[in-house]
C-alpha cells in the first residue's frame, strides 16, 4: 500500500496544527458557527443528533493492521467503543468530543490517516474495488491511480468551495463493477485503446440523492498521463457553471443535464484544450513512484491441491456455507479474498467494536499480509489468505462474530445509521435493518434466493444508496410519523440503474411483510438460474405491485 | 475599518469601490462594475485611474482579451463559501495578459487566504474586525502543497524532482 514521504507526512502534520487552530479560535469565539462549519465539514466533523460525528478517511478503502489498531484505539479512548464503516468506505465515530477532535487528528496523523475533505462541498475520498490488485480479470491495479487522484484532489486550492461534493471513483475490472462507477459525479474506467495503449473512459455526472441519474461517456479515450489535466478542467468547468443557488440543483449531474451531455463535454475539452501537456501532465517516474507502492506482494507458490479444504467442506456444514458466500476467487493460485461480513442480526450494518478492529488487525497481520479493506457494502476484507489456513481463519472470524454467511445475500444489506444518529434522517433505518435480519434468518431460504442487493436509507440523501438496491428502502416522513418506500430494480453494476417506486410508502412494523411478499413473488415466477434482478427485468413491476397492493379479502 | 493586505504587510487602500454607478463618478482611484467598464471603456480610458470589480458570477471571457492595461482588478466574494472567484482569479492571471494587481473583497475571511492566494490574488480587503497581523500567518498553512497553481508552476511530483 501507499507509504508516506516526508512531503505527504508534512501535509499531514500541518493540517492537524491547522484545524486545531480552527477549533480553538471556534471555541473562543472568534470564528462564528457559520464561519466554522464548512472547516470542520472539510475535516469530516458533523454535528449530529447527540454528539459531533467524525469520518476518518481511508483513502480507497486500503487500511495497513497498524491503522485498524489505532482506530479501534481511538474508539476505545475517544468514542463509546465502537466505529462504523460508511458507504464510502470510512470509517465514522459517533460520539468524539469536539475539544478532543485535534488530540484525535494528531493520534491519526501518526499512522498516516487524516480526516480531509471526508464531508463538505469539495472533492471526497476515491473509491475503487474492494478486490483491487487481487482479483482475476482486472486490467491493472487501479489504486495508483486512486492515490494520485487523492493527492491532486488534497486541498487543491480552486475546488475547495464547489457548489457541492464532488466523488470520484475508478473502476478496473474488465466484467464486473463493484464501485457502482456510473453513480458517481466522475466515473473512470480504465480501458485499453485500439492502439493497446492504456487508459480511461470518464463517466461524468452520475449521483444519489435526490435526483439520482446515470453518468454519461465524455470522453471515450482519455490517455493515463493526461488523467489530472482533464479533471482540472472538469472541476473548473464545474466550479464556475454549476449551480449555486439552490443546493438540490447543485451537483455536476444537474449541469450535465442542463447543457446535455455534448455541449458539456466540448466545454470541458475546450477548457482542457488549455491545460493539456502542461505541467499538470504526469510523468512517467511520478507513474512509477506511485506504482511501486501496489507491487504484488511475494506470494508463495502453493499448489492448487484443494482435498484438505474439500474435506474440511464435507466435515462442516457451516464452514461450507461460509466458504461458499464469503470467498472470492484470487488470481493467484492457492489464495482467497475472504469478506469479513459486519452484518450480524442485532448490530447495526457496518458497525464494530473495538475489540473487533483489534482482533481484525491481528487477523490480517497472522493470515492476509496485514492488510484490510473496507467496502462501500460496509464490510471488511482480507484479501490475500491462504486456502489452507481458510479454516483456522473462519473459526477465529466466527468467534469475534464476522463470519455471517451472507455476502451478497438479502441480509447483507447497505443502511446508513438514519434517525438513531443523524440529524438529516426523515426516517429510522436500523430498526427495519434489524427486522428484516431478524424475519430473514434462515440460511437454506436466504441462499434459495441468492443475491439480492437491499438498501436502506432514511432520507433521501440516500446514503444508505437505496436507489441502486434491487429493493430499495427510502424512510419518509408522513405527517411527522415514519414511513417506508419501496423501489424494485436498482442496480449498481456495469448496468447501473435507477430502481422505480412500487407505490405508497409502508408504516415500519409492515416492512417485513410487504419485502417478504415480494420475494415470494420472485420465488414463484422466477426461472431456473436468475436472480430477483434478472425476474424484474424480465416481468417487470406489476406482479410484484399486484401482490404487495392487493386487497385483504 | 476594513484592512488591505498583501503577503507580507500592511497596506494603504488607495481605490474606492464604486458598487453602483450614481450620477457622476467619485475622484481619484477608482474601481468601477466591470459591465459599466465594457460599456464605457474608451471614456473610462481617457479620465484614467480606473480598475474594474467582477461579481462572482460574471462571465469572463468577453473581458479576457481586454484586461491588459487594467492596474487592479477586484473580485466580490460573496460569501466565504462560494467558490467561483478561486476559478475566476486563476483565469484573469492565466488566460490573459492582465498585469495588474488582482484583489479579493467581500466575504474575505482568514482560513481561506491561502486558496485565494494560490489561485493569483495579490491583496486582500479583509472582512471588518478581522486582524491584518493574524491574517498574515495564514499565507504559510501548507509548506509543500501537491498541485501546481497560480503561484507554482509545476505540481509537487515535478518539484519534488528538481530540489536538490
Amino acid at each position: 500500500m501507499y507509504k508516506y514521504d516526508d512531503y505527504d507526512q508534512r501535509i499531514v502534520d500541518e493540517r492537524v496544527a491547522q484545524f486545531k487552530g480552527q477549533t480553538e479560535r471556534y471555541l473562543a469565539g472568534e470564528l462564528s458557527e457559520e464561519q466554522f462549519l464548512p472547516l470542520r465539514l472539510q475535516n469530516g466533523l458533523y454535528v449530529q443528533r447527540y454528539a459531533p460525528m467524525l469520518r476518518v478517511a481511508v483513502p480507497y478503502g486500503l487500511m495497513s493492521s497498524q491503522q485498524v489498531r489505532k482506530l479501534a484505539h481511538i474508539a476505545r479512548t475517544y468514542d463509546k467503543g465502537y466505529a462504523h464503516i460508511s458507504t464510502r468506505t470510512n470509517v465514522q465515530f459517533n460520539w468524539p468530543e469536539l475539544a478532543d477532535v485535534p488530540a484525535i487528528l494528531a493520534e491519526l496523523a501518526e499512522v498516516q490517516m487524516h480526516a480531509i475533505q471526508t464531508s463538505g462541498n469539495c472533492i471526497r475520498n476515491t473509491t475503487t474495488d474492494q478486490f483491487a490488485g487481487v482479483v482475476p480479470d482486472e486490467l491493472v491495479d487501479p489504486r495508483p491511480y486512486c492515490e494520485i487522484i487523492r493527492q491532486w484532489s488534497t486541498f487543491h486550492p480552486e475546488f475547495a468551495f464547489l457548489p457541492r461534493k464532488f466523488k470520484i471513483a475508478v473502476n478496473s475490472h474488465t466484467k464486473e463493477d463493484r464501485v457502482a462507477t456510473l453513480l458517481h459525479d466522475i466515473g473512470l474506467k480504465i480501458v485499453h485503446n485500439q492502439e493497446g495503449e492504456l487508459g480511461f473512459q470518464v463517466y461524468v455526472g452520475g449521483g444519489l440523492g435526490r435526483t439520482p441519474i446515470v453518468a454519461s461517456l465524455v470522453k471515450e479515450f482519455l490517455a493515463e498521463k493526461d488523467l489530472l489535466t482533464y479533471l482540472d478542467a472538469v472541476l473548473r468547468v464545474y466550479n464556475l457553471n454549476g449551480r449555486r443557488d439552490n443546493k438540490y440543483k447543485a451537483r455536476i449531474k444537474i449541469l450535465v443535464k442542463a447543457l446535455g451531455v455534448e455541449a458539456f463535454a466540448n466545454l470541458v475539452d475546450e477548457e482542457w484544450q488549455h491545460l493539456k501537456d502542461g505541467p499538470g501532465t504526469l510523468t512517467s517516474e511520478e507513474l512509477e513512484r506511485i506504482k511501486s507502492h501496489f507491487t504484488a506482494p511475494a506470494y508463495e507458490n502453493l499448489s492448487g491441491d484443494d482435498s484438505a479444504l474439500q474435506a474440511q467442506m464435507a466435515d462442516n456444514k457451516a464452514f461450507s456455507n461460509w466458504y461458499q458466500r464469503n470467498i472470492n476467487q484470487h488470481k493467484v493460485s492457492g489464495y482467497a479474498i475472504v469478506t469479513l461480513t459486519l452484518k450480524k442480526i442485532g448490530t447495526p450494518p457496518g458497525d464494530l467494536t473495538d475489540k473487533q478492529l483489534d482482533i481484525v488487525a491481528d487477523l490480517a497481520d497472522r493470515y492476509s499480509l496485514g492488510e484490510v479493506r473496507s467496502t462501500h457494502e460496509q464490510n471488511l476484507v482480507l484479501a490475500d489468505v491462504k486456502k489452507s489456513e481458510l479454516f483456522d481463519l473462519w473459526q477465529e472470524a466466527k468467534a469475534a462474530g464476522f463470519a455471517t454467511p451472507n455476502l451478497g445475500m438479502i441480509t447483507d444489506m447497505i443502511c446508513c445509521p438514519g434517525g438513531d444518529f443523524c440529524a438529516l434522517a426523515n426516517a429510522k433505518s436500523l430498526p427495519v435493518a434489524e427486522a428484516l435480519q431478524e424475519k430473514f434468518d434462515n440460511l437454506d431460504y436466504l441462499y434459495d434466493l441468492g443475491e439480492i442487493d437491499l438498501n436502506i436509507s432514511g432520507c433521501m440523501n440516500a446514503c444508505g444508496h437505496h436507489h441502486i438496491g434491487h429493493i430499495g428502502i427510502l424512510g419518509v416522513d408522513k405527517k411527522g410519523a415514519e414511513f417506508y418506500q419501496i423501489s424494485l430494480g436498482g442496480q449498481s453494476g456495469p448496468e447501473a440503474s435507477i430502481g422505480k417506486i412500487l407505490g405508497p410508502s409502508f408504516a415500519r412494523d409492515e416492512m417485513p411483510n410487504i419485502i417478504g411478499k415480494i420475494l415470494a413473488v420472485f420465488v414463484e415466477l422466477r426461472i431456473e438460474g436468475e436472480r430477483f434482478i434478472d425476474t424484474y427485468g424480465r416481468i417487470g413491476q406489476s406482479p410484484f405491485k399486484e401482490r404487495v397492493y392487493a386487497k385483504a379479502n | 475599518m476594513q484592512k488591505l493586505i498583501n503577503h507580507t504587510g500592511v497596506l494603504e487602500n488607495n481605490w474606492t469601490l464604486v458598487e453602483e454607478i450614481q450620477t457622476e463618478l467619485p475622484s481619484g482611484n477608482i474601481l468601477v462594475p466591470a459591465p459599466y467598464w465594457l460599456e464605457n471603456r474608451e471614456a473610462l480610458t481617457k479620465r484614467g485611474n480606473v480598475g474594474i470589480w467582477l461579481t462572482s458570477d460574471i462571465e469572463l471571457a468577453p473581458f479576457l482579451g481586454l484586461i491588459s492595461e487594467l492596474p487592479v482588478i477586484a473580485i466580490n466574494f460573496p460569501a466565504f463559501a462560494n467558490g467561483r472567484g478561486y476559478s475566476l482569479a486563476r483565469l484573469v492571471k492565466e488566460r490573459s495578459d492582465f498585469k495588474g494587481e488582482l484583489r479579493a473583497f467581500g466575504d474575505v475571511l482568514l482560513d481561506q487566504l491561502f486558496f485565494m492566494k494560490r489561485c493569483g490574488f495579490d491583496t486582500y480587503l479583509l472582512k471588518d474586525g478581522l486582524s491584518e497581523q493574524k491574517a498574515l500567518d495564514f499565507f504559510a498553512t501548507f509548506s509543500d502543497p501537491y498541485q501546481l497553481a497560480n503561484d507554482l508552476t509545476d505540481p509537487l511530483f515535478r518539484r519534488k524532482h528538481t530540489a536538490v
